[in-house]
């Protein structure tokens, strides 16, 4: 039996590819990944390019969604309740919370129903399978763009000025990506297994969005919870942004490390989840 | 160097049934998981685990070499799909593996990932995105696709508005267009109107002609034979045959004949499979003999006469009947119809009760190979009874010429002379005049 491996035909020397029955999913064939880079391109182009095709308002909900957010919780818990916002004006101060939020909820959204939603896909072409989590992850950051510029606005609206603690911010944002990708990872494979998991996410949402202090500080929590708190990956990413864009809040602690550690873990553990769940999606999706 | 672009070794796809195969909530989970437990318990030793599930391919192997064109046919449910998923690595064997030497393109649909809400400029970078071609690559081949896609003026219209037929010819002109070493291509040719399926054809002959290697399952047999050199036969997820075209399309046409008792040269037709009978089985038996009355019992040779005889039963009395025989070559395709219809000295009276119909063929002229016929039976000009491949009858080569040559193409033969008209060629004419 001959065992050559490559051949030159044209100008491009062939690989082999055996197709056997998997056994390691430890593999995470990133490289693979690599090459399916301009795949995943074009599903986050494809993506942003439909959102909004046929509305009226277009990329501008982008920036509504957050700021219709933060008008009603202003109103309701900045004036009503009267929470404390770290001597910030409170639009401002729930603002720069309610940015990197609604990119992770809607993340985490598109994401864990990603491959359901590409079913049509994932039964007759072939290719890395974690481009589809990853490409609603990075989808989401268009809308991020547009939020983050009328942030910008708005700081200046409120006569605050940013401090050089504002050049850590894309650490932050780093971080709330790995959040969506690891949650998005573990949810979408389980989705496909069990499809309550789409129904949980609005849920899923709400519960998290008052487990993250985007409507009060987080200095509202005792400071022996602190350390449990900050395992909700998010409860770290938003004080960094607090930091970093207004500079007035002190640094986020200890606490930021131990959301790091967190989404570490959460992110290895879904992509190894989603390498071992991943030879079933086409026949069960 | 080696010649093989694919070689399967024992593959095996098995798929669990039943209630696991499809998605659950974790309220049917939930129970299940602790009856699953106890049965568990119950079970140790035993493996009860064969009986819910089914193989879709099991033991398959065989090579494909550089720059051939395979064709790989069979039933619905015999496994070819999911031979060509293992292939794309859309899904895994349960066993056995397979080796690839070459970029594999996958055309298992048509239009697989196309955004109705896209522009077709856009869908043919998306499609072609998805199908593994690389933006350079898609820009440059732009142009060709569009041209091939017919779509010209429509190109920056949304998808969503484009009829079927220029919806299949863009998602086909774009996996056209794709250049791997292994095309692997499914039932696509299926839609799309005849011009497109000229021209699908043409483009797949050309890719072959390029030295690549093509994996074409198709139902469609007259294709299969024209762009394969070889067939693999598959059959409950196995194969049941590989090697030359039209042998392979032989034993799949072969194997899937209504299951009627045939003994030799008598057709058992009260227990016919493939029936249409509006009131009641009328049509009972089938005998064929030669013109010498003699059971047709190997074959008829060309150009030699066939007796039909035709037993049917009339439970009510009826003022007209008459018989259909179609002959039906191996890709289905009719060469010939007898029909009572045409005879000029037509059954008159009342008829009832059991009746034997003989249709008398003097010379039988289709070419050597196997036929099947299709028998049906109007009453009072209505369509009574019909069966599908009802008898076969095969055809043996004969010298009907009289030249020494046994006749091998074609569809059927017909008494033909040749002869030089002296007349009309002057020239000709003195030369043999003055010839010695």
């Amino acid at each position: 039996m001959h065992s050559d491996t490559l051949i030159q035909v044209d100008h491009a020397p062939i690989a082999t590819t055996i197709v056997e029955p998997r056994k390691a999913f430890w593999d995470l064939e990133l490289g693979a990944l690599w090459e399916y880079r301009e795949l995943l391109y074009f599903l986050v182009w494809r993506d942003v390019k439909v959102k909004y095709k046929q509305t009226a308002l277009g990329v501008a909900w982008a920036v509504l969604q957050p700021l219709l957010g933060t008008l009603i919780f202003s109103i309701f818990f900045g004036r009503l309740a009267r929470m404390p916002s770290d001597g910030v004006p409170y639009p401002v101060f729930v603002y720069v919370a309610m940015v990197p939020w609604q990119y992770f909820a809607n993340a985490l959204t598109e994401s864990s129903n990603s491959l359901v939603a590409s079913q049509n896909l994932i039964k007759k072409v072939y290719f890395p399978r974690l481009v589809i989590p990853l490409g609603s992850v990075i989808a989401g950051l268009v809308d991020f763009c547009f939020a983050f510029l009328v942030l910008i606005g708005m700081m200046f609206y409120y006569g605050i000025t940013p401090s050089p603690s504002i050049f850590l911010f894309p650490v932050f944002l780093l971080l709330a990506v790995c959040t969506a990708l690891a949650a998005g990872l573990w949810l979408s494979a389980l989705n496909v297994q069990f499809r309550d998991v789409r129904y949980t996410i609005p849920f899923l949402t709400q519960f998290w969005l008052f487990a993250t202090p985007v409507v009060y500080p987080s200095s509202l929590v005792p400071a022996r919870w602190r350390m449990w708190y900050g395992l909700n990956p998010m409860a770290g990413v938003v004080d960094g942004f607090r930091y970093a864009l207004l500079g007035k809040s002190a640094g986020p602690g200890p606490m930021i490390w131990v959301s790091a550690a967190a989404v570490v873990v959460l992110l290895l553990g879904g992509l190894l989840y989603f390498r071992k769940m991943e030879s079933t999606f086409a026949d069960v999706v | 160097m080696s010649s093989i672009a694919i070689r399967a070794e024992g593959l095996g796809k098995r798929y669990r049934l039943g209630a696991s195969v499809q998605y659950k909530t974790l309220r049917e989970v939930l129970p299940g998981i602790v009856s699953g437990a106890v049965r568990r318990v119950r079970s140790i030793g035993s493996s009860n685990s064969e009986a819910e599930s089914f193989w879709a391919l099991r033991d398959v192997s065989f090579d494909v070499k550089h720059g051939e064109v395979i064709g790989v046919i069979g039933r619905n449910g015999a496994g070819k799909s999911t031979l060509l998923k293992i292939f794309s690595r859309i899904t895994w064997p349960t066993e056995g593996r397979a080796l690839i030497h070459g970029r594999v393109g996958s055309l298992l649909e048509v239009g697989t990932g196309f955004h109705p809400e896209l522009t077709g400029r856009e869908n043919i970078f998306l499609n072609g995105a998805i199908m593994g071609m690389r933006k350079t690559e898609i820009t440059a081949k732009f142009d060709e696709i569009v041209a091939f896609a017919e779509v010209d003026k429509f190109i920056d219209t949304a998808v969503k508005h484009y009829s079927s037929g220029m919806y299949v010819r863009l998602a086909f002109a774009i996996a056209a267009h794709l250049e791997p070493e292994i095309l692997i291509v499914d039932e696509v040719l299926a839609v799309g109107d005849l011009a497109f399926q000229q021209k699908c054809l043409g483009k797949m002959s050309e890719v072959s002609r390029g030295g690549r290697t093509i994996l074409f399952v198709s139902h469609n047999m007259p294709v299969v034979e024209k762009l394969c050199e070889r067939a693999i036969v598959l059959h409950e997820g196995r194969v049941a045959y590989e090697g030359e075209t039209s042998g392979a399309i032989h034993h799949y046409l072969h194997s899937t004949l209504a299951a009627n008792t045939a003994d030799g040269h008598i057709f058992d037709l009260t227990n016919a499979t493939n029936r249409r009978a509006a009131a009641g089985n009328l049509l009972q038996r089938i005998e064929l003999y030669t013109d010498d009355d003699l059971p047709m019992l190997e074959g008829i040779r060309i150009g030699k006469g066939l007796k039909a005889k035709v037993f049917f039963h009339l439970p009510k009395p009826v003022r007209s009947f008459d018989v259909g025989l179609g002959f039906d070559d191996m890709f289905g395709q009719r060469i010939f119809t007898a029909n009572s219809l045409f005879e000029p000295a037509r059954p008159t009276g009342e008829w009832e009760g059991s009746q034997v119909f003989v249709c008398e063929i003097p010379s039988f002229t289709l070419m050597p190979g196997m036929y099947h016929i299709k028998v049906w039976m109007d009453v009072n000009h209505t369509v009574a009874d019909t069966i599908f491949q009802a008898a076969r009858l095969t055809v043996l080569e004969s010298d009907y010429y009289g030249s020494g040559k046994a006749p091998w193409n074609g569809a059927v033969v017909m008494k033909h002379n040749w002869y030089v008209d002296e007349s009309a060629n002057p020239l000709l004419v003195s030369k043999l005049e003055n010839k010695p």
